[in-house]
């Protein structure tokens, strides 16, 4: 039987104290805050746990939030034995994000924890292969940060284009 | 000694360059360069329905036999250095198709940080073919142009006035 997101924050609480914040949101997207240091110990915990048995990280993302100064990763998971959902909610500092790996406990988050990097500048200490994934290698800054502002050209080749559609 | 663009203009060297035109032009082979979804067109094109063997076209998987370059699909900067560089392995005379929104000017895609808006940036385009995706039938009509554009070269003939043919 799956426990529903009060257990599972009541779960964490008893285990990690005020490592683990007020669940918000509602239903499947019920997330909980958790410090950033401790997501590795917290992850592992939800997936060796029998009552919990979070063995699918169906997505891991990130947020960045310029206005609260952290750039927040973001951890949904599933079980597929309990049929149970709960995300979890990790806020780096924004000048340096640094979040543990997690790609040791599910492996599939080796390549989402590099898009991450890719695309915020988030650090995971620990992960086997940080590089970038989906821009260039040598592509200045994290695009998907608000004040990320495009270079005007790349190796030559400008990025933008007139518009045809001039009056 | 090279007799390209040498020879007056006479009816006996008009008719050669019209043979050497009709083989070449009867024998493109097209580098698969499938990029997104324009892919799955351009593999329609080459299958029975629209046939492109009829025209003697077949598909190369490499830049060192191939005549035509199709470009097919949204390029991205990453991209677009490794199409310049397989672009100059193949060898003269060589053509480009631009296929679709995207490879002719970035289409929906235009605004993104990822994406070089139009492969005519990289490299000279000879044929572009509007469509998102183009049709296999508009993929088709763009080689028939490609075929003629071919067929006015002059290759013995001594050039007055540039007719389509690359200095």
């Amino acid at each position: 039987m799956g426990c529903d997101a009060a257990q599972i924050h009541a779960r964490l609480v008893e285990r990690f104290g005020d490592a683990i914040g007020a669940p918000t949101g509602q239903g499947r997207d019920t997330a909980l805050a958790v410090a950033p240091e401790r997501i590795a110990e917290v992850a592992r915990f939800l997936r060796d746990d029998s009552d919990l048995a979070f063995d699918c990280l169906s997505n891991l993302s990130g947020v960045d939030y310029p206005k609260l100064g952290c750039i927040q990763v973001v951890y949904h998971l599933f079980s597929y034995r309990y049929r149970h959902w709960i995300v979890l909610k990790a806020n780096a500092q924004r000048d340096d994000p640094v979040v543990p790996t997690v790609s040791g406990i599910w492996s599939h988050a080796d390549w989402q924890e590099r898009e991450v990097f890719d695309l915020l500048g988030v650090r995971f200490p620990g992960h086997p292969d940080l590089r970038r994934l989906l821009m260039p290698e040598d592509w200045p800054g994290h695009p998907l940060r608000k004040d990320f502002v495009e270079p005007e050209e790349y190796h030559g080749i400008s990025t933008s284009r007139e518009s045809l559609l001039k009056a | 000694m090279s007799l390209i663009n040498t020879a007056p203009e006479m009816a006996l060297t008009a008719k050669v360059d019209d043979l050497l035109n009709w083989t070449r032009k009867s024998s493109l082979w097209y580098m698969m360069f499938g990029l997104a979804c324009c892919a799955i067109e351009m593999m329609q094109t080459g299958g029975p329905r629209a046939d492109l063997e009829r025209f003697g076209m077949a598909p190369r998987a490499t830049p060192r036999v191939s005549d035509v370059i199709i470009v097919s699909g949204t390029l991205t900067l990453k991209m677009a250095l490794r199409t310049k560089l397989l672009y100059d392995q193949m060898p003269e005379p060589k053509y480009a198709i631009s296929m679709g929104s995207c490879a002719n000017c970035g289409g929906l895609f235009q605004l993104a940080y990822s994406v070089c808006d139009g492969v005519d940036k990289v490299i000279p385009v000879d044929v572009y073919v509007p469509g998102c995706p183009p049709r296999p039938e508009a993929l088709t009509e763009g080689l028939l142009k490609l075929q003629e554009k071919i067929q006015s070269e002059r290759w013995l003939v001594r050039k007055t006035e540039p007719v389509g043919v690359r200095a």
